[in-house]
């Protein structure tokens, strides 16, 4: 399958008072046509920055350092704010988390697809119409003619995001990067918009970057897993393989403090610590101070080590079980 | 929506109800024209005339319900001094208030919206921090001072715009008007920027604080990631968004404007009502007082229920609780 999106060596910083944030630190990864890739970590460990960063929307005063971000053989990085605001919505688009914040409260439906739609394509009235009446069909909005002149207040929080999805998918992008979607839905809504983005992925073509701390949701949706901590990718590989096998011991963590993995009546296991602050960010491996394998050697930065479709950035891999 | 309107003029009137009797009760407190309207030589049997032919030796309540009692029929009074009635005397002023109001109000709105979304939008360039250091001084420097500065600088030393008095009026609708001639309008200049100078800081900073918080918000990012333009993020999105408090703050300030423009007023000569009342209290002209009180009170009711109105246009969520 094609590759639509090449992201190389990815270093997204922010300057400020206190010192220089690595938010994003040495990201890379490549996404076909198609694909759902899970971007998961606590909070803090760069997923969203990286999310900014691939569609040109970090905030002042963060910026890109240095990496590429190659969306259908063009280079991101460094294109002008004009070249970026024509690739935004029509080749890469993204939702966000709370769908009550993210439509204004003030514009009708219409009025907020038309605009979307007008960034990039002058077309009438009726054809404008009949593109907005065919995307809120595809993501599951009944009767979407006639809802098209509701504002957001008279949608529940699943119809809204689906709203949502709907504007990110007007352009047909060939990536949309998700910033934890489902995360502010109910668990029941969260299945039925999953299901469906999956089949949107396969049916539309369009490559999907899933943003979550939820493990639980990302393995139900995409096929390949890219765990970030402190601003840099940790492990990376197929679904199944990682959370079947993971080879990081962060990612051992996060999966072991997952609720179904837990016996009824224990506590649940956590990962000792917090996230390190990335301010201090010394050379070793960031994970070190709450690694319950640590040693010296833990205080020089691992390198990448690559398995087939296995990564991973660690001295301590775990053992490859049947693998091995 | 109607019912809403229904329920927003019935509280009107409570309102209205209320102020009167506040308003009556409170001018007769503060003291008794007898004294400043009949001169002291006069004799005991012209003073006790000159009391009952007012109706000041009637008890209190019945003075107001008499008072009521001509309201319903259009009748504010006559007043004690000019003895003219009340209504055509304020009404007389009123158009040249009105104008002046009008004009530096919208101009103080519109100009302090464009240059606070200016300064929120990019907070850190030289001319935001200028515009914030020019606000700073629009809410610190006293009014009387700014207008004597202005006269000063224009009217005095440069010589460019007169200092005083409406200029030359047109009449419109049996009114006479200042702004439609050339002559009207150097008259209004001055007196409108010293009034819109407080409020062009108030709008700036009200507009700014909005913009602010309204770009780092999700809707902006959400709009941004779709590709739509900053120009038409600000104009279609953000413009709306720090509406209310706006809208809200111009019904205020237009309509304690239009009641309390007097020191602009009495420094540029302003032929307006700002004088009226200043003269009335100055002499105890109940009349006067009351029936612009109440008049002012009736403005910020018909003020708020606008403003009411035109948040239901803005906002859907509004209008959704009031249907």
């Amino acid at each position: 399958m094609t590759l639509v999106l090449d992201v190389q060596d990815l270093c997204t910083s922010f300057h400020t008072r206190a010192g220089v944030v690595k938010a994003v630190n040495g990201v890379s990864f490549t996404l076909r046509k198609g694909e759902v890739l899970g971007l998961v970590g606590e909070s803090g460990s760069g997923k969203t920055v990286t999310g900014f960063s691939l569609l040109g929307l970090v905030d002042a005063p963060g910026r890109i350092d240095r990496g590429r971000i190659v969306l259908n053989g063009q280079d991101l990085v460094g294109l002008p704010e004009r070249e970026l605001r024509k690739r935004r919505g029509r080749d890469i688009a993204m939702i966000f988390q709370d769908p009550i914040a993210t439509l204004n409260p003030l514009l009708s439906i219409r009025t907020q697809m038309t605009m979307a739609l007008d960034a990039h394509a002058s077309m009438g009235r009726a054809a404008a119409e009949k593109r907005c009446v065919e995307v809120l069909e595809k993501v599951g909005i009944p009767d979407p003619r006639s809802r098209l002149d509701n504002y957001p207040h008279e949608f529940s929080g699943g119809m809204r995001q689906r709203v949502a999805i709907a504007i990110a998918l007007l352009h047909n992008p060939s990536v949309i990067v998700a910033d934890e979607p489902t995360t502010a839905l109910d668990v029941s809504i969260q299945a039925q918009i999953l299901h469906e983005m999956r089949s949107l992925a396969q049916e539309t073509g369009t490559a999907l970057i899933w943003i979550s701390h939820d493990l639980a949701t990302v393995s139900s949706l995409a096929t390949r897993l890219l765990v970030m901590y402190a601003g840099r990718v940790v492990e990376e590989g197929p679904t199944a393989e990682v959370l079947n096998n993971p080879r990081h011991p962060y990612t051992r963590g996060l999966i072991d403090s997952l609720p179904a993995t837990a016996e009824p009546g224990k506590p649940l296991s956590q990962i000792p610590g917090t996230t390190p602050s990335l301010l201090s960010l010394g050379q070793g491996c960031p994970f070190k101070p709450r690694c319950t394998y640590a040693t010296d050697i833990c205080d020089t930065a691992p390198a990448l080590s690559a398995v087939t479709k296995r990564a991973w950035r660690c001295h301590h891999p775990l053992a490859m079980e049947g693998a091995a | 929506m109607l019912g809403f309107v229904i329920q927003r003029l019935i509280q009107a009137s409570l309102v209205m109800a209320a102020m009167s009797v506040i308003v009556f009760v409170g001018v007769y407190a503060i003291g008794n024209p007898i004294e400043i309207i009949i001169p002291p030589e006069a004799t005991q049997e012209i003073r006790e005339a000159t009391i009952r032919s007012l109706g000041l030796d009637l008890p209190l309540w019945k003075q107001y319900f008499i008072f009521v009692g001509n309201l319903t029929e259009g009748d504010f009074g006559r007043s004690f001094i000019y003895n003219l009635p009340v209504l055509e005397l304020i009404l007389g002023r009123l158009p040249a208030t009105l104008e002046l109001v009008l004009i530096s109000v919208i101009s103080a709105t519109v100009g302090g919206v464009v240059l606070g979304i200016y300064a929120g939008y990019r907070p850190d360039s030289i001319i935001a921090k200028t515009i914030m250091a020019v606000s700073v001084l629009g809410f610190s420097v006293p009014s009387f001072w700014v207008g004597l500065i202005l006269i000063l600088t224009f009217a005095v030393n440069l010589g460019w715009l007169p200092a005083g008095g409406r200029g030359e009026t047109v009449s419109l609708f049996g009114v006479q008007w200042s702004f439609l001639t050339f002559d009207g309008l150097s008259h209004i200049v001055l007196p409108a920027l010293n009034l819109a100078f407080f409020k062009l800081a108030m709008m700036i900073r009200l507009a700014r604080a909005g913009t602010r918080e309204t770009m780092l918000t999700d809707t902006i990012k959400f709009a941004r990631a779709a590709g739509i333009s900053e120009g038409r993020i600000l104009r279609r999105h953000l413009l709306k968004l720090i509406s209310i408090p706006i809208i809200t703050v111009f019904g205020l300030e237009l309509g304690s404007t239009l009641a309390f423009a007097v020191v602009t007023e009495t420094i540029f000569s302003w032929p307006g009502v700002g004088k009226l009342i200043i003269d009335s209290i100055a002499v105890l002209d109940r009349p006067v007082m009351v029936a612009y009180l109440i008049l002012t009170a009736l403005l910020f009711v018909l003020i708020n229920l606008t403003v009411d109105l035109v948040f239901a246009f803005i906002d859907p969520r509004i209008r959704a609780k009031g249907a």
